[in-house]
Formats: C-alpha cells, structure tokens, sequence
C-alpha cells in the first residue's frame, strides 16, 4: 500500500509545497464536515467512509466497466451527494431532536456498516484505477500531477461553494439558519428542504475528495481511517463549524504532517500533528477563530 | 383581512391565550396593548405559525392561516417582525434583506422592494455591506422592519418595536410605523408602550392575562378609566 504521506523526500522545500497541495484536499474534507456540522448541528462521523464509497465507485466505473475519468467523476459526485442526502433523510432526520451523543453514535453506526458493507461487497483488496499521471519535476523536486490535480480542484470545489453560498437564495439562507434556526420558517424558509440540501452538498465535497484521493491511494475498506480521523481535528481546531477556521486549520495540519515526514519517519509526521492538536486545544479549547460570544 | 376566533394558544401544558376573537381590516392599524407576560407575542407568534394554537381558528383573506405550513404562511401576505428583532447577527444588512425576499414570488420584485426599503429606510443603503449585529439598536430596528417588507406583505405584525430603544429612537421608529401606515400597509402592532402607540393605530384591545378585556378606537382606549390608570400614568 501507498501509505498517505510516503511522497516526501528530503528537500525542505518540496515538503513545504506538498504540505500545500495536501492542505487543500484536507481544507475541502473539513469543508464538508464543517457545512454538516454548522448547519444541522450533528457530526457526521462516518463522513470519511461516504469518500471511501466515492472511491470504490470511481474504481467500478474506471476499471470494471471502463468509463472514462472525467465521465466517472461527476456521477461519482452525484453518487456520493445522494448518498449523503439519504443518511440524512434515514439517519438524522427522526434524530434531530435527539441528544447529541445518540447522534454521534448513529452515525458511529453507520461507519460500522459503510466499512462492512464495503468488505463484504467489494471484498478486502487494494485497488486502484491504473492510472498514473506523470510527475512534475522543478529541478531536483518533484511532485505528482495527481497531488497538483487534487489542489487545484479542491479550490475550485471551494470556490463555487463560496459563490453558491454567498450568491443565491438558498446559499444566503444555509449560513442564516445557523444564526437563529427558529425564525426561519418567517422568512419562508423550509428548514428541513436546506437540511437536505445541505447534507447532499456536503456529500458532493466528500464525493469530489473521493475522485481527488482515488489518483493517490489505493482503495480498501478502511481507507476512510486514514483521513477521517485527521479531518475531525482540523474542523476542532478550526473551531467546529467554522469555515474559515476549517480552512485554516487543514494547513498548519498539512505543514505539520508534511514537515514532520520530512524530519522523521512519515508516521511521526501524524504523531507531531496530533500532539499539536492536544496542546492546541489547551491554549485554545475552542478552536483557532474561536467566536467571541 | 385577518380574522381570529376563539383562540387558545400556549406552551406544552401552560396555556397562554384564552379565547381570543379579533380582526384587522384592510388598511387599518390595530395595536394590541397590556402588560408582560399578558401573551402579546404568543398572539403574533400564533398568527404567523411559529406555534400552533390548540383551539380556535385565523383566517387571512379568506384563507385559512392554521391550515398553511409554517413558512408558507408569508406567502399569504403576513410578515412578522419579531420581538428582539430577531436578524441574523453575522450577515451583512444586504442579505438580511435578501433573506426577507427568500420566497420565490417576493424574488421576482427584488430590485423594486429593495429600493422601497432604501427608500424608507436610506440609512440601510449606507450600512447595507455591514454585519446586521454590529449596528445600533435603532438601526437593528429598521433592519428587521426592512426585511419583513421584502416580501411585500400585505399586513406587517409588529412585536414591541419600541423595546431596549433609546427614547428619541423610539419617536423615530413610531413615526415610521405612521409612514409604513401612509404606504398602503394594514398593521398589526403590539406594544407596551401604550401613549405612543395610541397615537399611530386605528383601534387598540387590551390585553390582560390572555384575554381581552377591552377593544375600541384609539380615543376610546384612552378614554377608558382602567387604561387611564394602569396604562398612562394619569
């Protein structure tokens, strides 16, 4: 297996710089989490599990039934964002009254069987679509088409989430229903239609992260542990809900993983980002851009 | 224009409105006055369907208000202002205002019922890319009074538009409440500010511990020996 963060080598600066095109497809998993999280108020903690379905369904459609990438990845998308619609129509939706910690554990539920579904449905084998793209050497660096790729539609995938919810209607009512849930309806707002929007928008981030991780990794059940953990952290300490903290945040965790690697074995590069996350959350319990209230 | 008759309205088992008949007509102003706690909001709250009342029935404009979806409610014309103002704190006075114009009807005329807000209102077209929650409580106050015109509503339910202001602002937003009135506006406006908003409605009830106890025009009200003492102080 091509572990998450085996790409390194031992230049300063080329770690720096795939310390940045890993931030942004960690920024648009946080994204994701974030818009869930900010909007519905429940944690999806199978969030990473909807990219590992997005994958295998990138790899059905590539290897087995050979669509080409570009055909496969806006279905894979719609795919995921459908996905993420019905967990919140099956799961959250008779528990959103619910306490917190009963909708953590449903969710928890969920991972449970998103991982066991997939093991018995597509068995326990790495896969991968067979796709190489070449490497971009600058000098002695180099770095991946795929990881440069992955960046740039991460921002673009962020880009038009900003424009969608700074310029329509219904984006403008997804951050106002944060802000004061209950006078929504006297607007003319349907909260429970933007729930539903917002849960399969947020299942199309995690879709795009699926085609975006697909050239990198190779798929498996588990696969979902190897960034959901880590997107969880950066959305804490980016302060849960926080957009622009997300953002932030899946940076200074990228650098640290990145400059970790880079220092030390790759595994420390994890072991430095959690730490910092521990001693994080001691100076500022409640996230980087923490609201003053 | 709106109708409401024998209603009962409350929360879980506490029961705060007690058959309640009243009416507004086309064009009228019609205050609701008493003291706190007396379910002056609940009322407004019951007409635009943030709760249900458990008994009675309203109407507006011959349709029937319970029957309609909460946030359909605003498309029948009714828009409620709400106690406390209620904006969202975080988004700039443009898209507090875009959010009052969020049915699809009320998006048509964007354009035109933001002009006539920055009409009404000229100080929101000069605070119109700042956060709704960093102004002052009079400009708050315009704000939320803006974005319920948005939908171009034919009756304004107004929940204590005078409360936490300074007086002279309270002056200034009693005589907007007159130049809303000069638009064509029925409104309906609840307040305990009772020798200010006498001056601006047509008729007034009095409303005392979840019942009615009095109703007539405005010069009747302050005729009346019980609103003399209790109300105005005279």
């Amino acid at each position: 297996m091509q572990g998450f963060l085996d790409i390194f080598d031992i230049y300063l600066l080329e770690a720096v710089v795939n310390g940045i095109l890993l931030g942004g497809v960690l920024a648009l998993l946080a994204l994701g989490l974030n818009l869930i999280f900010g909007v519905i108020d429940v944690t999806w903690i199978c969030y990473a599990e909807l990219v590992m379905i997005g994958m295998y369904g990138m790899y059905y459609m590539v290897q087995v039934f050979g669509l080409p990438y570009w055909v496969a990845a806006p279905i894979a998308i719609m795919l995921v964002a459908a996905l993420g619609a019905l967990l919140h129509y099956i799961v959250i939706e008779p528990l959103l009254t619910a306490p917190p910690i009963n909708q953590l554990l449903a969710t928890g539920g969920v991972l449970f069987i998103l991982q066991s579904f997939a093991t018995v449905a597509f068995g326990i084998d790495f896969r991968n679509l067979g796709i190489r793209l070449p490497v971009l050497a600058i000098g002695d660096m180099h770095f991946s088409y795929s990881r440069l790729l992955a960046f740039v539609a991460a921002l673009l995938g962020m880009l038009a989430v900003y424009f969608f919810m700074t310029r329509t209607y219904t984006g403008t009512a997804i951050r106002a229903i944060s802000q004061d849930r209950q006078i929504m309806s006297l607007m003319g707002v349907d909260t429970r239609r933007i729930y539903l929007i917002t849960s399969a928008l947020g299942g199309a981030l995690a879709g795009l992260a699926a085609c975006l991780l697909v050239l990198q990794y190779d798929v498996h059940p588990f696969v979902g542990l190897s960034f959901g953990p880590i997107t969880f952290l950066i959305c804490v300490l980016g302060g849960l809900g926080n957009f622009v903290g997300g953002f932030l945040a899946a940076f200074v965790f990228a650098q640290i993983i990145s400059l970790g690697g880079l220092f030390s074995d790759l595994e420390w590069g994890y072991v430095l980002a959690f730490a910092f996350f521990i001693v994080m959350m001691f100076i500022r319990p409640a996230g980087l851009l923490a609201r003053r209230s | 224009m709106l109708e409401l008759k024998s209603l009962d309205a409350g929360y879980g088992t506490f029961q705060a409105l007690f058959g309640i008949n009243l009416d507004v007509k086309a064009g009228e102003a019609v205050g609701v006055i008493g003291p706190n706690g007396a379910g002056k909001t609940t009322l407004m709250r019951v007409i635009s369907g943030l709760i249900r009342p458990v008994r009675g029935s309203i109407t507006m404009e011959g349709h029937d208000v319970l029957a309609t979806p909460a946030h359909r409610i605003v498309d029948l014309g009714i828009a409620h202002v709400p106690e406390n103002r209620r904006l969202f704190p975080r988004l700039t006075v443009d898209d507090n205002l875009k959010m009052g114009a969020y049915m699809p009807g009320a998006r048509a005329k964007y354009a035109e019922r933001l002009e006539f807000v920055f009409d009404l209102f000229p100080r929101m077209k000069e605070r119109r890319s700042q956060m709704a929650g960093t102004m002052s409580g009079g400009e708050q106050q315009m704000c939320a009074i803006g974005r319920a015109l948005m939908s171009d509503p034919k009756l304004l339910l107004l929940d204590e538009p005078s409360a936490g202001l300074a007086p002279v602002v309270v002056q200034q937003v009693f005589e907007l409440v007159k130049r809303i009135r000069a638009s064509g506006l029925t409104v309906l406006i609840v307040e305990q500010n009772v020798q200010q908003v006498l001056k601006v409605v047509d008729r007034a009830y009095l409303l005392e511990a979840g019942s009615i106890r009095a109703s007539g025009t405005s010069e009747e009200m302050m005729k009346t020996d019980t609103i003399k003492q209790a109300y105005l102080g005279v």
